[in-house]
């Protein structure tokens, strides 16, 4: 029994968490890889394109509550995703035309993108935070809890509880849906196979006659679904705030480079690594070790590797130590 | 007439000096034509040209008689011309049948055929068909490339320094393939730096020096030329 | 001469913008944008050194400001003794503890072959070591915090005065540099900038969290002045004759005698926090023309050719016997102390430390904006650029209220868009940013005052 409560214990603080969040980043880390991969810069506006495409979301998502427009027990936001995906890529490729494609005729180098891409980070911050502010916006309407903790425990006559929250399900889920889809996109269509031969070999993929405008236009396409709806998932199951989107992007960028970057597969499993060590390693144990250790054995302190305050600071760890051995990534080998 | 002609080209990188000067080169389907010359030559920038990939200050590009001097190379793609680049000439990170795939990018129909025809062609690939090309030998590589070009189902196929760096016994394997690929009514269009054996596998060849026509004729010919021999192929 | 000449036309407009800023709003305002001004030039010479002279990339530079600013807390507050006497042992413990465990991977690592046993013994030294250090320390660092936490719980630091921590914040940020520098410095452009991002907000975790040595969020205000205090100053009788002949014209005009007293006081109020700022201006200006001296200097000595030859062309300078490694390490150490002596500048002059602030928009990516707005690789470019660029950060918000006022002029007073615009005012300022460094990048790629040598 006590065996049992301590795996509970762990499913329900560290396990469902780190699913959750590590399905967020990942969708954000492929967002990157792909924008590596092809447009080939590091993308410095990520979180705050994610923060765009949510706020789209978030304003739609009022528009039809104050409509009337629910989906009853699943949150109203994702009738507004669509819309919000299809803003962010308006966007996307606006910006592209006006800002990025000038630096990619010219054959520019990628740190000077890089520097372009925070000039658009200002802007896109500035515009998200002049439409929507500053504070925090929570959206999320519908059925809260799948399990609720009590009830679990109600049911199971178990001391732990087991809460499981409708929008992690909802995460977990689209983001199984969707990275399925894009995987056999890029590894089953034409058009996904010419993106992966384009940032293999750029030279080549003109020479094969693949179309460069074509490819960009489509890389900013899914970069905008995969925004948006990163961003909006991330944004019903914890909150909508601009500062928090922005610092997002360094543990998205931390599982992209984990990854190996220029990986979708990668930089997804890059996503979970994070999330999992991160929370793996600030949890303190000293609950599961009372479950599993008799009790003259019991810990005294916490049991905790590093405080929750470090929790960042264990995701760019990892980095730098990947960075220092393996600075292609765990997972190298295929591109794109 | 030849099938594919490069007349009187004229030109260089940008607005830099002129490379090549008045050169001229053709080739018939059926035929292997290599282009030789010196380091410096303008070897490369003459079949560039010919690709589109500089612009030329004069001269023209024709195939069957029709002039194509102001198409963009993906357009030059189009009408039949496949290029085999000396570097980077296959996709590393993808499968030897993606590669093949990828040079089938235009083609609308299926392509099922032509794979399995280039198979035959290159029977090693076939056994590779899912490798990664990045985890092939050097040989091997420059057959994916080699396929790759050949997937459009070109007229005229060029190619630049295709045994630059593999060792003597896959350079005549390679020349061998090249050999059947002309058999199958295709114009190919060579640079070479190892001249005593492309030339004896080719039925034509020019030897360019600083960017114009310097010496031409059959492969015999230009074998036996004392003055090639002398200043080209080393005695 | 000609680029002289742009180079004296830029700065005189900056300068007429800053005391238009002081006809027009306040001279106080003016002093504190001329402070701030001064304190990104230092920032965007010390970006500048890394990125102009090396092209290494730092988004690191928060990272070494907070450094900076921890200096100038550590060597002005005054020791808490209760604090040393109750968890001092088991810091320094802890110290021993780092310095040994170090010693020993340098060690291990000088002394075995490179192997799969060696790499996960070093891992394993290393978590063990963090466990250990953590269960000595934890008893010390409780007890430190618990001792007045809602003045001190803190070590506190060395009470010297706070001039001297500049120089320590420059060792600070140096020392820092040389860590990331060894780790990072040989990575790839993109990587390295990520990677010192990142490694900055690890730095200020660390500051955030580590309540023993920084207060953390708590802050600790109320720092020791280089410059007299306004009360101070308010009460003594030589500033308060300067003031009243400063304004001794606009005083006669007051006939009541009560009036004028009160007018008096009122300038020499006025007079002290402008004079104080004076103070701060005369320090700041001093540390900047330093530098500018000694980057001038270094720019055009041998030395300085060979960082270009470097930036230009690493493989060549490499094949030439130049030590790229060793140069990149130095420079970028260089570029960071820069930094930290502006970081604890800043700490000096608000008086307080908050480490809560710290933030890349603000500490990094705006002195970047500096950087490439000015110019980069060219000093004077550098400091324009931190000049203009803080100018605008700060009279933003009036800019666009002006023009919000102007384009929904038609609008009345209630207007919902309206409202709404001029209340998200503050945040037109990252607009202006954006689209500067934008516009800069597209149509004036190399800044403001380009880099004048051009190597033939």
């Amino acid at each position: 029994m006590d065996v049992l409560n301590a795996l509970i214990l762990l499913l329900n603080y560290i396990f469902i968490p780190a699913l959750t969040y590590g399905s967020q980043l990942a969708l954000g880390a492929i967002f990157v890889t792909l924008i590596y991969g092809i447009l080939r810069f590091a993308n410095f506006a990520t979180g705050d394109m994610m923060s765009f495409g949510t706020m789209v979301t978030i304003l739609f998502t009022w528009y039809f509550q104050s409509l009337g427009i629910s989906l009853g027990v699943l949150p109203t936001a994702l009738i507004a995703i669509p819309f919000g995906i299809l803003f962010m890529i308006i966007y996307m490729l606006s910006i592209d035309k006006f800002v990025f494609k000038y630096y990619r005729v010219n054959k520019s180098p990628p740190v000077q993108l890089a520097m372009v891409s925070i000039g658009v980070m200002f802007v896109t911050q500035a515009v998200v935070r002049i439409i929507i502010g500053p504070s925090d916006q929570r959206f999320f309407d519908g059925e809260k809890f799948i399990i609720k903790a009590r009830e679990f425990k109600e049911m199971t006559g178990l001391n732990e509880g087991l809460a499981l929250k409708s929008t992690q399900v909802i995460t977990v889920l689209v983001t199984i849906v969707l990275v399925s889809l894009l995987f056999w996109f890029l590894n089953k269509t034409k058009t996904g196979k010419s993106m992966k031969a384009y940032s293999d070999n750029e030279d080549l993929a003109l020479l094969s006659g693949i179309d460069p405008k074509k490819i960009v236009m489509i890389t900013w396409i899914i970069a905008g679904i995969l925004a948006t709806i990163g961003g909006a998932l991330y944004g019903l199951d914890k909150s909508f705030k601009p500062f928090t989107y922005f610092n997002n992007m360094l543990p998205i960028f931390a599982a992209a480079i984990v990854g190996g970057i220029g990986n979708p597969f990668g930089a997804f499993l890059g996503g979970y690594v994070i999330a999992f060590s991160e929370i793996f390693l600030t949890y303190a144990y000293k609950k599961f070790f009372m479950y599993i250790l008799p009790e003259s054995m019991e810990p005294e302190s916490l049991v905790q590797l590093l405080s929750t305050d470090y929790k960042f600071a264990v995701s760019f760890s990892i980095l730098v130590i990947v960075l220092l051995y393996r600075p292609s990534g765990i997972f190298r080998g295929k591109v794109l | 007439m030849a099938y594919f002609e490069g007349i009187e080209m004229t030109g260089g990188y940008g607005n830099g000096p002129n490379i090549i000067n008045s050169c001229t080169v053709n080739v018939n389907r059926g035929e292997i034509v290599s282009i030789l010359g010196p380091n410096g030559a303008g070897k490369s920038t003459a079949m560039k040209a010919m690709l589109g990939l500089l612009n030329l200050k004069s001269g023209s590009i024709k195939i069957n008689g029709k002039d194509i001097s102001n198409l963009s190379p993906q357009d030059r793609v189009k009408e039949g011309i496949s290029f085999v680049p000396q570097n980077k000439n296959v996709f590393a990170g993808m499968t030897v049948e993606e590669n093949l795939e990828m040079g089938a990018f235009l083609l609308n129909e299926e392509i099922e055929n032509i794979i399995e025809e280039i198979y035959e062609l290159f029977p090693i690939l076939k056994e590779k068909r899912n490798q990664l090309v990045g985890e092939l030998s050097g040989g091997q590589r420059q057959q994916v490339a080699l396929g790759r070009a050949l997937m459009i189902k070109p007229t005229v196929l060029m190619l630049d320094e295709p045994t630059a760096g593999v060792s003597p016994i896959v350079m005549d394997e390679l020349f061998d393939h090249i050999v059947k690929v002309k058999r199958n009514n295709v114009a190919i269009l060579m640079v070479e730096q190892n001249a005593k054996q492309a030339l004896s596998i080719s039925d034509r060849g020019y030897v360019l020096v600083t960017g114009e026509n310097r010496y031409s004729g059959t492969g015999n010919e230009l074998l036996n030329d004392p003055r090639v021999r002398s200043s080209f192929l080393g005695g | 001469m000609r680029k002289n000449l742009n180079v004296i036309a830029a700065y005189s407009i900056m300068m007429v913008l800053i005391i238009l800023v002081g006809i027009f709003q306040s001279w106080n305002i003016a002093l504190s944008i001329f402070n701030m001004c001064l304190i990104s030039a230092v920032m965007t010479m010390g970006a500048n050194i890394q990125w102009g002279y090396a092209g290494l990339i730092n988004f690191g530079i928060m990272g070494y400001t907070a450094l900076g600013g921890l200096a100038a807390v550590l060597i002005s507050v005054d020791p808490v003794q209760e604090a040393w006497s109750a968890g001092g042992f088991d810091i320094l413990m802890c110290l021993w503890l780092i310095i040994a465990l170090v010693l020993i991977i340098s060690f291990i690592l000088k002394n075995f072959q490179k192997s799969k046993v060696r790499t996960y013994a070093i891992a394993v030294l290393i978590i063990s070591g963090i466990l250990l250090i953590r269960f000595t320390a934890e008893p010390g660092i409780e007890a430190i915090e618990d001792i007045n936490p809602a003045k001190t719980g803190f070590l506190g630091g060395f009470g010297l005065p706070i001039i001297f921590s500049w120089i320590v914040g420059a060792f600070f940020a140096g020392g820092l540099a040389f860590i990331v520098g060894k780790v990072a410095l040989g990575l790839r452009a993109d990587y390295l900038a990520i990677a010192t991002l990142l490694i900055s907000e690890i730095v200020i975790a660390i500051i955030k969290h580590e309540d023993w040595l920084t207060r953390g969020v708590k802050n600790v205000i109320g720092l020791k002045r280089p410059a007299p205090y306004e009360v101070d100053l308010q009460s003594t009788d030589w500033f308060i004759n300067l003031v009243e002949k400063f304004n001794s014209g606009k005083l006669e005009l007051i006939s009541n005698l009560s009036d004028r007293q009160a007018a008096l006081n009122q300038l020499v109020i006025e007079g002290s926090s402008v004079f104080v700022k004076l103070c701060y201006s005369g320090l700041f200006l001093t540390v900047v023309i330093i530098l500018l001296i000694l980057t001038q200097k270094a720019l055009y000595s041998p030395w300085g050719r060979m960082m270009r030859a470097i930036r230009d062309n690493e493989e060549a300078a490499n094949a030439m016997g130049k030590n790229v490694v060793k140069q990149h390490l130095l420079i970028f150490i260089l570029g960071s102390a820069i930094v930290g002596i502006a970081g604890a500048m800043l700490v000096t002059q608000d008086g307080l430390f908050t480490p809560g602030s710290y933030r890349p928009m603000r500490y990094t990516f705006l002195i970047w904006v500096m950087v490439i707005v000015g110019g980069s690789g060219n000093n004077f470019g550098a400091i324009l650029g931190g000049f203009a660029v803080w100018f605008l950060w700060i009279e933003a918000a009036p800019i666009a209220l002006f023009l919000i006022n102007f384009f929904t002029a038609g609008m009345s007073e209630t207007h919902a868009l309206k409202l709404h615009l001029i209340e998200s005012v503050p945040y037109f300022r990252f607009l202006m940013m954006g689209l500067g460094l934008l516009l800069i990048m597209r149509y004036r790629p190399k800044g403001i005052l380009p880099e004048k040598i051009e190597i033939k």
